[in-house]
C-alpha cells in the first residue's frame, strides 16, 4: 500500500461542507480536534475525552433514536479497532442515517505516535465489509476524498470512509471537556431542553 | 420456594419499563433476558439492538439519551466486567444508564468460572457510580423496577436491576456428567 499524503486537519472540511446539517459524535484525542475545529464546538457535537470504543455505539445510538437526523462518527483507527465489533451491531441494525468516518493515521497520535495495526498488515475498511456494512471506501489522495464526501451523501448506508492520512497533527482546537455540560449543550440543542 | 414463572414476570417488567418511557432494548443474550428481548422484538413502540460486547450497550443508550429517548441494556454478570470504562458516562458526564443485569454467580452456581464476576458486579457497579436494585424474590421486581426507573430518569443516575439467582433458579447442572455436558456453561 502507498504511503499515505493527506494532512487530517484538511479532511474533514472536504467532506462536511456544510456540518450543520448534522449531529456528530467523535471518540476521543485527534478526531474530536478534527471534529471541534470542524464545527467550533458546536452543540451539534459529542466529543469524548476517554471512553476509548464508544463513538461508534454513540452514532449509533443517535441515529436509531433520532431516524430523521444525519448522524456521522468521526474517529480514528486505534479507537475504533478497540471496539470492532461494533461495526457488526451497526451492520445488523443498518440505520439509512449513519456515516463512519475513520481518521486512520496507522498510530496512536495521543500518546506519542506509537505505530497500530494499520500501519502493520490490518486493513479496517476489509474489516467492515467482513462485518456487513453496507458501503465502504478508503481515501488515500485528494481526489479520493473529493469522492469521498460524495460518498457520504450518496453510498447506501450505512456506511463507513476509511481516510488514510500522514502521521501528523490534528489541529489545535482546545473543545470542552465537561461530558455533562456537553451532553445537555447537545440536548439543549436538538430537544428544546436539558 | 418455587421459581418464578419467567414468562409472567417477564411481562409485568417489559411493560413498567414501556410505561417508564424505554423504547431502545439493548442487550447481550442471555437466558435470563431472553423473554423480556422476545417481547420487545414483537412490540411496535420497542426497539432491540444485540451487541458483540456489553459495554457498546452504555454508549448506544447513551447516545439515544442525546436525543431525548430511553433505552436500557440488558446482559448476564459477566459482562458488567466489560463495561466499567464505558461507565465513565455515568459520574462524568450524567448520562441517565439503565441496566439489567441477571445474576451467574451467586446463589446456587455451579460454574467455577462465574463466581469471580459474579461476586464482581456490585463492587465494580457502585465504583462507577451505579445504584444498585437486587431482585430475590418475585415481590420484589415491581418496587426495583420502578426504583431503578426513578434513579435513572428522574434521579439523573445509573442504576442497575440485578435479577439474582435466587430468583431466576440456579441453572441446572447434570449431577455427574462422565463426559463433558453439551452447552452447559
Amino acid at each position: 500500500m502507498a504511503s499515505p499524503t493527506l494532512d487530517r486537519r484538511d479532511v474533514l472540511a472536504v467532506l462536511f461542507p456544510n456540518p450543520g446539517e448534522y449531529l456528530f459524535v467523535s471518540g476521543l484525542a485527534g478526531s474530536a480536534r478534527d471534529a471541534a475545529e470542524l464545527t467550533n464546538d458546536g452543540a451539534n457535537l459529542f466529543t469524548m475525552a476517554g471512553t476509548m470504543g464508544a463513538a461508534v455505539p454513540m452514532g449509533l445510538g443517535i441515529a436509531l433514536a433520532a431516524p430523521e437526523a444525519r448522524v456521522a462518527v468521526i474517529t480514528g483507527d486505534g479507537e475504533m479497532l478497540m471496539n470492532v465489533g461494533s461495526l457488526a451491531t451497526v451492520a445488523t441494525l443498518a440505520p439509512k442515517n449513519l456515516s463512519i468516518v475513520c481518521i486512520d493515521n496507522g498510530c496512536h497520535g495521543e500518546t506519542g505516535g506509537q505505530p497500530g495495526h494499520t500501519a502493520m498488515n490490518t486493513d479496517l475498511a476489509l474489516m467492515a465489509k467482513g462485518a456487513g456494512l453496507a458501503s465502504v471506501m478508503t481515501a488515500n489522495t485528494a481526489d479520493d476524498l473529493a469522492a469521498g464526501a460524495k460518498f457520504l451523501i450518496e453510498a447506501a448506508a450505512p456506511r463507513l470512509l476509511v481516510v488514510r492520512v500522514t502521521d501528523g497533527p490534528p489541529t489545535a482546537y482546545v473543545r470542552d471537556l465537561d461530558p455533562a455540560a456537553c451532553r445537555l449543550r447537545f440536548r439543549q440543542a436538538y430537544l428544546g431542553r436539558g | 420456594m418455587s421459581k418464578p414463572d419467567k414468562n409472567a414476570w417477564s411481562s409485568q417488567l417489559f411493560n413498567d419499563l414501556i410505561e417508564g418511557g424505554v423504547t431502545l432494548f439493548t442487550h447481550v443474550p442471555d437466558s435470563g433476558n431472553a423473554k423480556l428481548i422476545e417481547l420487545a422484538n414483537s412490540h411496535n413502540q420497542a426497539q432491540t439492538v444485540l451487541l458483540t460486547s456489553e459495554e457498546e450497550g452504555v454508549a448506544v443508550c447513551a447516545g439515544a439519551d442525546l436525543v431525548g429517548k430511553r433505552g436500557i441494556l440488558c446482559m448476564q454478570s459477566s459482562g458488567v466486567g466489560n463495561c466499567p470504562n464505558f461507565l465513565s458516562l455515568v459520574k462524568g458526564g450524567r448520562f441517565p444508564i439503565l441496566m439489567m443485569v441477571s445474576m451467574r454467580g451467586d446463589y446456587g452456581e455451579q460454574n467455577p468460572w462465574q463466581y469471580p464476576m459474579g461476586q464482581a458486579v456490585e463492587p465494580i457497579l457502585q465504583a462507577m457510580g451505579v445504584l444498585t436494585f437486587r431482585v430475590e424474590a418475585a415481590d420484589d421486581l415491581k418496587p426495583a423496577t420502578d426504583a431503578a426507573l426513578a434513579a435513572v430518569f428522574s434521579g439523573g443516575h445509573g442504576a442497575a436491576l440485578i435479577l439474582s439467582q435466587k430468583f431466576l433458579g440456579p441453572k441446572p447442572f447434570p449431577k455427574a456428567a462422565p463426559a463433558p455436558a453439551e452447552g452447559a456453561e
